[in-house]
């Protein structure tokens, strides 16, 4: 790699950090607002009580647990995919890995905190942690909501791990080229990092074991939220394909908001040349396998049900084709799979607009199926004196904009405080074939057999 | 201790010093080699390679899975619930979190392995220069033996040669 491509680089990278434009105050204040909404709607909730949310019966789980499902779908857009590129040893991968990961690990917050806004009570959401207490009361675990606390804090350390693993090099590198309280920050941050050989090897020897340790733990994470319904007796929930259809769910969200993550980095932060269009070439074809595979998760759901015809699980069915959720349904439908095939299909309109319009689809089309595998099933259940509505209040629709605000909010702090491309990654990933002359390379040879 | 070191602009330039001053009689542990991104293609990578971090890894996963074993078997024994007609000691469910555990016990050791072999976090001021982070790759030695020799060594590629008291 030239020098100038090294310098250039650092420069581009390091810029948010060391220079701050009257964009980021205006961003940051227009999502701070749009948090403290639902941070108030949280607060009524809480002195008001849960009864202030649409929830009745028979449908107490429906926004707060759609939002829960759907953002630690949106998780599997970092940690799985950047683990899977890592592994496949991608090159293309290089300035997309830490965008990903960002996401994972604020979307795993987001999603996480949902269990315990449901809660009604969130301040007594310890008693959900495994610890002795004069109450004698353990958890219990057979029960699904408990491998939840577990998959979720597993993936959640994973995934904070393997994103600060590798920006530990490029904090040494920040610490480098600043002074002042920054010096110190990401001098403390670096952990004294040097890089030394030895801590290069090591450094990258941790990633591959990360990696492969992440990929079964994200698959698990959603396998798992899928058991909390298809461990309950509900009509199409308690299905042998929630499993591999959550999964297939969360990842195509998933590389759908890494989509439009990347699309805003590379606009606001002027990443152009390093984010380029074939990067989201590459993402959108995955999007559109994604979206195939979705679409035929949902039809082999769809014909079993139909087919089976059973009472209960028909009523359902039919609620959704053509009831009082069939308009949800065909969104739903038209922004997964429609539209990302339209777009997706065509080498030519697999531009970076296209790529983000149709990840947008994805991410309003994976936010309904979230709700209408909860709400519809729940509001149909097995006789008719059990059937009800839901309708959302504010607080609810609130909470779920707030979220969106959340994660901007996180995301665009992040970008300003940390290399939002792994740099170092970037340069190895730029240098040429680097080959020794042969003679030296079998002097080394020789001499590290003698003199080891 | 003083350490002498020089700055090369390439790897192939730190790889031939290093190979210079293996020739002058100093050993693998002596030599250090700095550089702000990994160059694999060199024999100065490859010393440090190791399994130790996977067989670490490994011994993690299976603290981390006798763990779970003995907090899902231990909690079901201690507080013996009736659930849905399953057994006191469910092995189908505890399995999902004898697996996570397992997992978890192999990232942790993993992360505090690699902080350990590394030397992080680090505040003895070790062998080290800024104009690193500027693409710089630095080869040093600490100077015990012939010092006209190392520099000699050093100044194969006609680098700046620089001493400093560092540790």
């Amino acid at each position: 790699m030239s020098k100038v491509t090294a310098e250039k680089m650092t420069e581009d990278l390091l810029r948010p950090l060391l220079k701050t434009s009257w964009h980021f105050y205006v961003l940051v204040v227009i999502l701070g607002g749009i948090v403290s909404l639902g941070v108030g709607a949280f607060a009524y909730q809480v002195n008001q009580g849960i009864g202030v949310w649409g929830l009745n019966w028979p449908v107490f789980w429906a926004f707060d647990i759609t939002n829960f499902v759907f953002w630690i779908g949106i998780s599997h857009a970092g940690t799985l995919i950047s683990a899977i590129l890592r592994l496949v040893n991608a090159g293309w991968r290089r300035p997309v890995t830490r965008c990903a990961e960002v996401i994972t690990a604020f979307a795993l917050m987001i999603g996480a905190s949902f269990p315990i806004v449901h809660l009604g009570r969130p301040w007594l959401f310890f008693w959900l942690a495994p610890y002795p207490t004069e109450r004698e009361i353990w958890p219990n675990f057979r029960s699904p909501l408990v491998w939840d606390f577990f998959a979720i804090s597993t993936y959640l350390t994973g995934s904070v791990l393997f994103l600060y693993l590798p920006t530990i090099p490029d904090f040494a590198l920040v610490r480098d080229k600043t002074t002042g309280w920054r010096h110190t920050v990401y001098g403390a941050l670096a952990l004294g990092w040097s890089g030394t050989t030895k801590q290069w090897h090591r450094l990258e020897t941790a990633m591959q074991i990360m990696a492969i340790a992440i990929i079964p733990v994200a698959v698990s994470v959603h396998t798992i939220v899928s058991f909390d319904f298809s461990m309950a007796p509900v009509p199409m929930w308690h299905s042998t394909i929630f499993g591999p259809y959550f999964v297939a769910g969360a990842i195509f969200s998933g590389i759908a908001a890494l989509i439009i993550a990347m699309a805003a980095l590379r606009k606001f932060l002027g990443l152009e040349l390093y984010l380029h269009p074939v990067h989201f070439e590459n993402l959108a074809k995955l999007l559109l396998m994604m979206s195939l595979l979705w679409g035929y998760f949902v039809f082999n759901e769809r014909l079993t049900t139909w087919y089976g015809n059973g009472p209960s699980e028909i009523g359902v069915f039919w609620a959704t084709q053509r009831g009082p959720y069939a308009p949800l349904f065909w969104t739903m439908v038209i922004c997964n799979f429609v539209l990302p095939l339209c777009i997706l299909s065509f080498k030519k309109l697999r531009t970076i607009t296209g790529c983000v319009i149709a990840s947008i689809g994805v991410v309003i089309g994976m936010w309904l199926e979230r709700f209408l595998i909860i709400v519809p099933a729940l509001s149909h259940k097995f006789l008719p004196y059990a059937y009800g509505n839901y309708r959302p209040r504010a607080p609810e629709i609130l909470l779920l904009i707030a979220t969106f605000g959340a994660m901007g909010l996180l995301y665009t702090l992040f970008s300003k405080f940390v290399p939002i491309i792994s740099i170092w990654e970037l340069k190895v990933g730029e240098q040429p074939e680097l080959t020794e002359p042969r003679e030296t390379r079998d002097e080394a040879a020789t001499l590290w057999r003698t003199h080891p | 201790m003083t350490c002498m070191y020089g700055l090369y602009d390439h790897p192939a330039a730190a790889q031939r010093v290093y190979t210079q001053l293996k020739r002058a009689g100093l050993k693998d542990g002596d030599i250090t080699v700095i550089s702000a991104e990994p160059f694999e293609a060199f024999g100065f990578s490859h010393r440090d390679h190791s399994l130790i971090l996977f067989r670490l890894a490994l011994l993690g996963g299976i603290l981390g899975f006798l763990t779970g074993v003995g907090l899902t078997v231990g909690t079901e024994r201690a507080w013996p619930l009736v659930t849905g007609g399953m057994p006191i000691v469910a092995w189908w469910p505890n399995l999902i979190v004898i697996f996570e555990m397992t997992m978890l016990g192999a990232i942790l050791t993993t992360v505090v392995s690699l902080l350990v072999t590394g030397k992080l976090p680090s505040r003895k001021r070790s062998l080290y220069d800024v104009a690193v982070s500027d693409g710089k790759i630095l080869v040093g030695v600490p100077v015990t033996g012939d010092a006209e020799a190392i520099r000699k060594a050093l100044d194969f590629e006609a680098a700046a040669i620089k001493s400093a008291e560092f540790g």
